[in-house]
């Protein structure tokens, strides 16, 4: 099971992604919003998203974790 | 002149609306959120309310709990600040309907120019040159393929009630145009709540000069000459300067008269700014009108020796401007770097806790921040931390004395942009004067090994 962190505090503005959706290296999971930014959250491996540990609009800090992949 | 204002804004902005205030004897209530309950902003105001909780939407942006505490605190008038509710029509609104002052333009001239198209079609009409594009919202990718066609590639798709960036797009043929459309209009919906978008010519290697307006209440309008924000991240800014290195005397006369015109046209008071693009001919386009106070505002000051805060405070107060067109002086250069808590090669924000800060200090160097060792940046507000403005009796010595101060300043604990800034200032093409919007993008490499 691969954890997908957040690389910054913030908001989560979007999950882009569900529960048992195939996804590929790089793709983009989740858009956290940070400093008026958006910072799009991608995976490092392909796989398929296993758990979502986050609403939209949940404020998490660096290192949280946001999506499991298997 | 007023004997009490709110501040309903944060950071750096009320800090230095606070210190004007005191200048005048006027009595300062600042408003605060729990993330800024140790900000410089509330220690320096004569009292400090808090308004709520550390999202902006749940605190800075609660319009009838800032009005409840500007009633408590028997404030007579509410500076805005820039950013969050500066623009809000609704808040000048209801600010009127409570007999309290705005310190800005009325509602119907926020509203006005708030909506990109609506200040397209209002300044074709008062006369002021405008990007060609369309000036009507586009229904859907078909009609701005249609349009796009018509006005020639490469264009710019824009939100109608757009600021910062958010919501542009740049596209060269068609199938990029329609690739971008749906995602531009989704994200325009979701940070402003409307979708609205249009298209203009995009124009290659422009100029954003921008010209600082102050009106009062009787028509009376002056310009303050104009400031160069070319220097962008991102479509945001990070060096200001004034005067702009490209400007002629005539261009920057006829930009002035045009914004004049613009602000009297729509019966503009108090202090603004008309936005411009400047063609590789000297062209000049309007780009949209800034209804507040803005970021950028100390180079104007420096220039001019004009406080326009102060200024801000006598034209809301019901006082005549105080400066005809021919008194208005142009003095030395000044450029302003705006600090940024973000990492310089990748932009992307960083938040965190400033283990050490010190800024340089020196005749020629005026710093405004709110930030000090021990604090801690939060992610619920913009990245910039600190403005550092340098003056000098001629370009180069300004940009001189701003690198000298850039090298004495000191933050730890959370990454900024300050090697991107010295970078920048020392590069031959910025100090040479060729200050394009996509300087950064060309001259990406040097920077980033620099």
């Amino acid at each position: 099971m691969n954890q997908i962190t957040a690389t910054m505090a913030g908001s989560v503005w979007k999950i882009v992604v569900a529960v048992g959706d195939r996804v590929e290296e790089g793709q983009d999971v989740v858009i956290l919003e940070s400093m008026k930014m958006e910072i799009p959250i991608a995976v490092e491996t392909s796989g398929v998203v296993k758990h979502i540990h986050v609403q939209e609009g949940d404020f998490v800090n660096e290192g949280d974790v946001l999506v499991e992949i298997e | 002149m007023f004997t009490k204002v709110l501040i309903a804004n944060r950071g750096e902005i009320a800090a230095r609306v606070i210190r004007t205030c005191q200048k005048l004897g006027i009595r300062t209530v600042a408003v605060y959120s729990e993330a800024d309950a140790d900000s410089l902003h509330v220690s320096l105001a004569d009292e400090a309310y808090l308004i709520g909780k550390p999202r902006v939407a749940e605190s800075y942006l609660n319009i009838e709990k800032i009005i409840e505490v500007a009633k408590a605190a028997k404030a007579e008038a509410i500076h805005p600040g820039y950013g969050l509710l500066s623009e809000n029509p609704a808040f000048a609104r209801r600010c009127e309907e409570e007999g309290i002052v705005f310190i800005g333009p009325k509602a119907d001239v926020i509203a006005a120019m708030g909506s990109k198209i609506e200040a397209r079609r209002t300044m074709e009409k008062a006369g002021v040159p405008i990007v060609p594009g369309v000036s009507f919202a586009l229904d859907g990718a078909d009609e701005a393929a249609k349009a796009a066609v018509s006005i020639g590639y490469p264009v710019m798709l824009k939100a109608s009630a757009g600021g910062g960036g958010i919501g542009m797009h740049i596209a060269r043929d068609e199938a990029e145009l329609r690739q971008v459309f749906e995602g531009s209009q989704k994200r325009a919906a979701s940070f402003f709540g409307d979708g609205t978008m249009y298209i203009e010519k995009y124009i290659e290697r422009p100029r954003h000069i921008e010209i600082q307006l102050l009106a009062d209440q009787n028509g009376n309008c002056v310009y303050l000459w104009e400031r160069e924000c070319s220097i962008q991240r991102r479509h945001q800014k990070v060096v200001e300067e004034a005067p702009s290195p490209f400007l002629d005397e005539e261009t920057r006369r006829k930009m002035g008269e045009a914004a004049v015109r613009a602000a009297r046209y729509i019966g503009y008071a108090n202090a603004g700014t008309v936005e411009f693009l400047v063609d590789e001919q000297k062209n000049f386009y309007f780009l949209e009108m800034n209804t507040r106070l803005q970021v950028e505002h100390p180079v104007t000051e420096e220039i001019t020796g004009i406080d326009i805060v102060e200024e801000q405070l006598r034209i809301a107060a019901g006082e005549p401007l105080r400066y005809q067109q021919e008194e208005i002086r142009r003095d030395g250069h000044a450029i302003e770097v705006r600090i940024y808590a973000e990492d310089p090669n990748t932009f992307y924000p960083s938040p965190g806790r400033i283990t050490a800060f010190s800024a340089p200090q020196g005749e020629w160097i005026r710093h405004e921040t709110a930030v000090q060792s021990g604090i801690t940046v939060t992610p619920f507000y913009d990245p910039m931390i600190a403005k550092l403005i340098a003056k000098g009796p001629d370009r180069q010595t300004a940009i001189e004395r701003l690198l000298e101060a850039l090298r004495d300043y000191r933050v730890e604990g959370i990454k900024t942009n300050i090697p991107l800034l010295e970078a920048v200032l020392s590069h031959p093409a910025f100090q040479a004067g060729d200050t394009t919007t996509d300087f950064l993008l060309k001259h990406w490499k040097p920077l980033k090994t620099k």
